[in-house]
């Protein structure tokens, strides 16, 4: 299969390792990774603050990009449920919006054909062995978006399940938000915070020396405070865990 | 003035200065009060906890559940896109079974009406329903201005009433208090408490029992809200559990319901849906203790007068929002509130009106409108995170995040034509300008890579200025990589035609 890959803007400007495993385990597979040099953000952040106005012409920027990369790709997929459920869910509508219809139209058609990295694997390529090992004691935060949103429902776990190694620990009150929210968490960064204390304190009762999730946007927040708390979890993303082998 | 399905524009909002649909001060400022207080936070968060996993057993208990809120959806909608052909149905049967309807265009109006029927019948006391709407249009404060006493007889709306307290939850008002708190409320409002008093439930639940029947055997006036109005026959419904409700609606002369208009099924077969939804999406039962309906007067049984007073206070401004108006399909469970990560940490009163929680952030500046950035209801539509679970609940399907996100956008769009661009526009049309190209976003991605300077010392940044220090004071950032994926993908693969799709 012939695969676009959609970095995200935070995945390209802060997290390039996150997509560099990506393109790891798709090719380990047998698939080609393209990226569409054109993409910039999907516009989620102008959406969810209720700047549709800056957002429209980020969408049908995103459009055209991917619709040429759709030309020789098959399918397009993000290490990010967030920024595919704007995809999914915000793109038609923002389109429509704004006095759009037709570009509506081709956004439905985008969006029809860009997935989730679990659901690529999953749903699409129908693999749940990607051939990865880590020896690590793991535990999953789902994220909001790709759970919700996405309903990707136990599709992460069930590629972690397979990883050699990997010790998985449920994570308690595992689909409760860490409470990131995009500008949430800096127009109300107390509550923000709270909730990002009890979302720390349970990932530190599972002892797990890493905290994995599908979007980088979440664990940025979570790895934030468990940084400055000096907890020593880490945060890693599920495309840097299905990357490794036992030959690195 | 233009038209919209028939509705004029511009729309008529809740009147400030009565009633309780905005706080004082903006969501992000009373919560970090509300945030403040341990005590709160605990009651909050064990009482949210215990009643959503009443609910998520009892409704996974209903094999065509998802069916149902499909059917609740529909019947709400439908009642929505022909709500003056229903109401004045509604009119004709109550009417037509001896009550009397009076239309109350807002708060205002609707107080004076009930004061002034209270008035006719010489009642110096009414016991009271629990009622969101009443406490909505702030009727207990106009009731004892005219000096007409409003006795509360929700256990819960009593604790708070005695507590000279707010509401802080649709279905629990007083789920910020805890039993030693209320035993002390008890002790220190009630005249009839005995001496002896203790904290346990069932004790507590004695004493005010003791203390309300004979409120009960003396009031000539009843006021009760409705949660649901069957069109088709006139007849009301109150579902509710502590038969408190029963007394108020059957042992007074004079009944007086005050309903919101959207409050309305068209037939009684509809409740047959909503009676299934409501009770396990509420309390986490699977039927609730009592459910009441009467149909305007039974001659010789109940009350032999009746009066209905429909409301709008808004709603028709949030019903020409086409969009928003699916808030209006809200049958005031809580379910919302209860799986709410924001609400479980700030409880209700944060939200500075009666209907707090995710109903609240969409509903509360819908009736209000929202008059730019010094209105408090203004940052409802932002005490989000957008993390769905409220929709995922919901029995009658709002797509609450969605909602959020289009008044986050009618707030953005008021401040944009009313102020000069504030500093957040600013940098939200720069960055939107700089992501239309990906020339000019690699040229950013380059210069953030200064904030490489920011971490040097520790491998991470740990204070930014503000407004950055709204994440660094409780977060620390990772510092900016060497080299962008873009970087690392044009050194690596940059053969492989990669620049397909620039723009």
């Amino acid at each position: 299969m012939r695969i676009a890959l959609l970095a995200t803007c935070l995945g390209d400007a802060m997290f390039p390792d996150v997509s560099r495993a990506t393109v790891v385990v798709l090719e380990r597979l047998g698939h080609t990774v393209v990226f569409p040099a054109g993409q910039t953000c999907c516009g989620q952040m102008h959406v969810n603050s209720g700047y549709l106005d800056e957002a429209a012409p980020l969408v049908r920027h995103h459009v055209e990009t991917f619709e040429d990369a759709l030309q020789t790709c098959d399918a397009v997929v993000a290490p990010s449920g967030s920024c595919v459920g704007s995809v999914r869910h915000q793109h038609a509508m923002i389109a429509r919006a704004k006095g759009s219809p037709e570009l509506a139209e081709r956004a439905e058609r985008v969006a029809a054909r860009t997935y989730e990295l679990s659901e690529l694997l999953v749903d699409v390529l129908g693999v749940t062995d990607v051939g990865a090992y880590y020896p690590h004691r793991v535990t999953y935060h789902p994220t909001c978006h790709s759970l919700r949103m996405l309903h990707i429902g136990d599709k992460p776990v069930r590629l972690l399940r397979a990883v050699r190694g990997l010790d998985l620990i449920e994570l308690p009150a595992a689909d409760s938000c860490c409470g990131f929210g995009g500008t949430f968490s800096v127009k109300n960064p107390d509550v923000s915070t709270a909730m990002l204390a009890d979302k720390m304190s349970n990932v530190v009762s599972t002892r797990a020396e890493v905290c994995t999730a599908g979007d980088s946007s979440c664990l940025m927040h979570i790895g934030g405070g468990l940084s400055r708390l000096r907890t020593g979890v880490r945060t890693v993303h599920l495309a840097e865990i299905l990357a490794k082998t036992e030959d690195e | 003035m233009t038209t919209f399905l028939g509705l004029p524009k511009p729309v008529t909002y809740a009147p400030e200065g009565v009633g309780n649909l905005r706080g004082d001060e903006s969501f992000p400022h009373a919560a970090r009060s509300a945030l403040k207080s341990a005590q709160l936070r605990r009651n909050v968060g064990i009482a949210t906890a215990t009643i959503r996993e009443k609910r998520a057993t009892v409704v996974a208990e209903v094999d065509d559940w998802e069916q149902l809120r499909d059917a609740g959806a529909a019947i709400k909608a439908d009642v929505m896109a022909r709500l003056p052909e229903l109401l004045e149905q509604l009119e004709a049967a109550v009417t037509a079974r001896g009550g009397v309807v009076h239309w109350a265009r807002d708060a205002s109006e609707a107080n004076r009406i009930i004061v002034d029927l209270v008035r006719e019948t010489g009642a110096r006391e009414v016991v009271k329903v629990k009622s969101m709407v009443t406490q909505e249009i702030g009727l207990n404060e106009a009731l004892e201005s005219a000096g007409i006493a409003p006795i509360e007889t929700d256990l819960a709306e009593l604790i708070v009433q005695l507590g000279h307290d707010k509401p802080s939850h649709i279905l629990v008002p007083a789920i910020h208090r805890n039993r030693s708190e209320i035993r002390e409320i008890f002790m220190r409002e009630m005249p009839d408490a005995p001496a002896d008093l203790t904290d346990d439930p069932r004790r507590l639940a004695m004493a005010a029992r003791a203390h309300l029947r004979k409120k009960f055997l003396s009031a000539k006036v009843g006021i009760s809200g409705a949660n649901f109005a069957i069109a088709e026959t006139g007849t009301l419904a109150v579902v509710e559990s502590e038969g408190n409700g029963r007394m108020c609606l059957t042992l007074p002369d004079t009944l007086i319901t005050v309903m919101g208009i959207e409050k309305l099924l068209p037939a009684w077969r509809d409740l047959e849906v909503f009676l299934q939804l409501l009770p396990r999406s509420s309390t986490g039962e699977r039927m609730n203790p009592y459910t009441s309906m009467w149909t305007a007067v039974t001659p010789g049984d109940g009350p032999q007068a009746f009066h209905l007073v429909l409301l709008d206070n808004g709603r028709t401004a949030a019903l020409s929002d086409e969009v928003g108006r699916a808030a209006l399909h809200c049958i005031r469970c809580s379910a919302c509130l209860n799986v709410c990560p924001i609400y479980e940490r700030t409880g209700g009163n944060a939200y500075g009106s009666v209907y707090p929680g995710p109903i609240g952030a969409i509903l509360s500046p819908q009736l209000t409108g929202m008059n730019g950035h010094s209105d408090p209801n203004s940052s409802l539509p932002f005490a989000s995170t957008l993390c769905g679970a409220c929709y995922s609940v919901c029995p009658v399907k709002i797509d609450i995040p969605s909602i959020l996100v289009h008044l986050r956008a009618r707030a953005v769009d008021h401040t944009r034509a009313q102020s000069a661009p504030n500093a957040e526009l600013i940098s939200m049309k720069a960055v939107a300008w700089a992501m239309r190209s990906s020339r000019r976003f690699g040229r950013a991605e380059r210069l953030m890579r200064l904030g490489r300077l920011l971490g040097f010392r520790r491998g991470r940044i740990t204070g930014l200025p503000w407004p950055g220090s709204a994440w660094t004071t409780s977060r620390d950032l990772p510092i900016p990589p060497k080299e962008t994926f873009r970087e690392w993908w044009l050194r690596e693969r940059g053969a492989l035609g990669s620049t397909e799709g620039d723009t």
